[in-house]
């Protein structure tokens, strides 16, 4: 059955469209960065734009952090609230079940394949932003940058910044950590796959509230909303003060601790918080799916 | 083959199945008949195990439904209402999707029973147009293929020939009584009396959620005990019969009688120019509409 979703997915026109746009942001960013070469100012901004005229091989770090907010949960909500809630109303799921697909199996294959879904896109956003950075951004054009207003003078770096965080060149040009140590080009890989799955992982809480909402309505844009809803309750709640009783435990707390990836050492206790913070929504939200799907009637 | 035993669905305070006792047996050509919205779907959807009922009990293929119903439903093809197909896939492709979802599909031969699924419902022909540029026909068509590729002992159909044009209705109809000489055992739904009078040999009837009705079609309808006649000199029939019409209107007439043979014999003897006679039998339309109460006169509309 998961063989089948995945077919599903890959088959689906939507998951390249969307996944192509997610990639398109980055792009157009970088577009206008390299035509104007105004980078946001260090601690400014999106994390990690500041230094892309520097060193385009850390554009795939600072197209992430573009995507993070919005594309990428957007197109994870609607994966998911689509995966029940689609097959309903366009009248497969009754011919699923009646073949028969199990619904607790049906659950987790939808699982899987949003999952994949987020991997997927991840890895074009990482691997299109590469090639992106390396060809329109990057050392050949840092030169020019020395001179510009707003851009980036060589070697200046933000250690462990507290707001949108920012990295440069050393001079000898190699890839520094935030925290001004330099990178090895294999330490650079490991982090930005570190980086990678976090993020991944952090999409798991929406896709598995939008999932869980799927279960209860036969609308898959309600319950896409529905998800993205509640990201936006988590988002405006992680910046207020007088929320912070109930800060630690929002789905998008952690969202941003990704970044620890690229601080010398490594800074595991946000990165740890966040695992452990989506898996605790993962197992609630799929239990409540599950409960529900389970002993519904399926009239749809 | 199926069995239901006081079985009762409630949505909120609707009660969308009423107390119904459903007796399917094998080699049925079981016709479930009922004006939209009297409960035929709910019941169809909770044999297949999709919608849970409130009290009742159910049994399928000898199993209980819905505790064994993954036991069960490989065995059992089904057509839910309307049929339904990932519109971006082509029919065979949706075939084999479907095949491959649940278990018993056996890979080996999936594409032999595919394709004889198509070829049965005759769709042998058909390309790698996607679902979304069939009509309506060849869509019911491919939902019915779907209920076919398992090749299953029991066919449980919901309005199986809607949308379907006349010479779709009759292959179709065809098909079902082929397959049922082979062994399988059919239950459909439909609201159209004409269709299940010409498939079925069991017939239940739904009204507002009860069954008012089930029986073996040929002995609901049995010779009334009337003949009709229709003849050029009404005046000397009725003379002749002396007493026994029952019923005259112009040129024909209904005569209380059990032998036809008989009655024409007497009506020749006599000098009665016969142009045709024949035994009484109930429709099913007066069947059912003696069964059902009000309400009834949605039969017959097409949804």
């Amino acid at each position: 059955m998961i063989a089948v979703e995945l077919f599903k997915l890959v088959r689906r026109l939507r998951t390249w469209i969307s996944i192509g746009l997610i990639c398109a942001l980055p792009l157009i960013v970088a577009i206008f960065i390299a035509v104007t070469h105004l980078a946001p100012p260090p601690g400014q901004g999106s994390a990690f734009l500041s230094a892309v005229l520097d060193e385009g091989q850390l554009y795939p770090a600072a197209a992430l952090a573009l995507v993070l907010p919005v594309f990428l949960p957007v197109a994870v909500a609607v994966v998911a609230g689509d995966s029940i809630a689609g097959e309903a109303s366009a009248g497969t799921l009754r011919y699923l079940l009646a073949r028969p697909v199990g619904r607790t199996k049906l659950l987790v294959a939808k699982l899987v394949a949003v999952i994949t879904f987020a991997v997927l896109a991840v890895v074009a956003v990482t691997v299109t932003s590469y090639a992106t950075g390396v060809l329109i951004l990057g050392p050949s054009r840092a030169a020019a940058v020395g001179t510009t207003p707003g851009g980036l003078a060589p070697g200046s770096i933000a250690p462990g910044a507290g707001g949108a965080p920012t990295a440069g060149l050393q001079p000898g040009a190699a890839i520094t950590s935030l925290s001004g140590t330099p990178l090895t080009t294999l330490q650079l890989i490991e982090r930005v796959l570190g980086a990678m799955s976090f993020i991944t992982v952090s999409m798991l809480g929406v896709a598995a509230i939008a999932l869980f909402l799927s279960t209860l309505t036969d609308s898959a844009i309600g319950a896409a909303l529905g998800s993205l809803a509640a990201l936006v309750v988590s988002e405006i709640l992680v910046t207020l003060n007088a929320a912070s009783a109930v800060q630690p435990y929002l789905p998008t707390r952690y969202w941003l601790a990704w970044i620890d990836f690229f601080r010398d050492p490594i800074l595991w206790r946000d990165i740890q918080r966040g695992f452990a913070i989506q898996a605790v929504y993962v197992v609630v939200f799929l239990a409540a799916a599950w409960a529900n799907f389970a002993t519904r009637d399926v009239t749809a | 083959m199926i069995t239901t035993q006081n079985l009762t669905k409630r949505f909120g305070h609707v009660e969308a199945v009423r107390d119904v006792s459903l007796d399917v047996r094998e080699g049925d050509r079981y016709g479930l008949l009922g004006p939209n919205g009297s409960g035929k779907s709910t019941l169809v959807r909770m044999l297949l195990g999709l919608v849970y009922a409130t009290s009742g009990s159910i049994s399928v293929l000898g199993e209980p439904v819905p505790r064994h119903v993954g036991r069960v439903l490989p065995e059992i093809g089904a057509v839910i209402e309307e049929p339904a197909a990932y519109p971006h896939l082509s029919g065979r492709a949706n075939l084999r999707l479907l095949d491959a979802a649940g278990p018993h599909g056996a890979r080996r031969t999936r594409r032999r029973r595919v394709d004889d699924a198509l070829e049965q419902v005759g769709l042998a022909g058909i390309d790698r147009r996607p679902v979304r540029a069939y009509s309506l026909g060849m869509r019911q068509r491919l939902g019915l293929a779907a209920a076919l590729v398992r090749r299953p002992r029991l066919l449980i159909l919901d309005e199986p020939t809607n949308g379907l044009d006349p010479r779709g209705i009759r292959d179709i109809r065809d098909l079902l009584i082929g397959l049922n000489s082979d062994g399988v055992t059919v239950f459909l739904s439909s609201h159209l009396l004409p269709e299940v009078s010409a498939l079925c040999t069991r017939i239940g009837v739904l009204d507002s959620g009860k069954l008012v009705l089930q029986d073996r079609l040929a002995s609901l309808q049995e010779p009334t005990g009337r003949i009709l006649i229709s003849t050029d000199d009404p005046e000397r029939a009725v003379a002749t019969l002396d007493g026994l019409v029952e019923h005259r209107d112009g040129a024909d007439l209904v005569v209380r009688a059990d032998d036809p043979a008989e009655l024409n014999a007497r009506l020749v003897a006599a000098g009665v120019p016969v142009r045709s006679l024949a035994l009484q039998r109930r429709s099913l339309e007066e069947i059912v509409l003696e069964v059902t109460g009000a309400g009834s006169d949605q039969f017959g509309v097409p949804a």
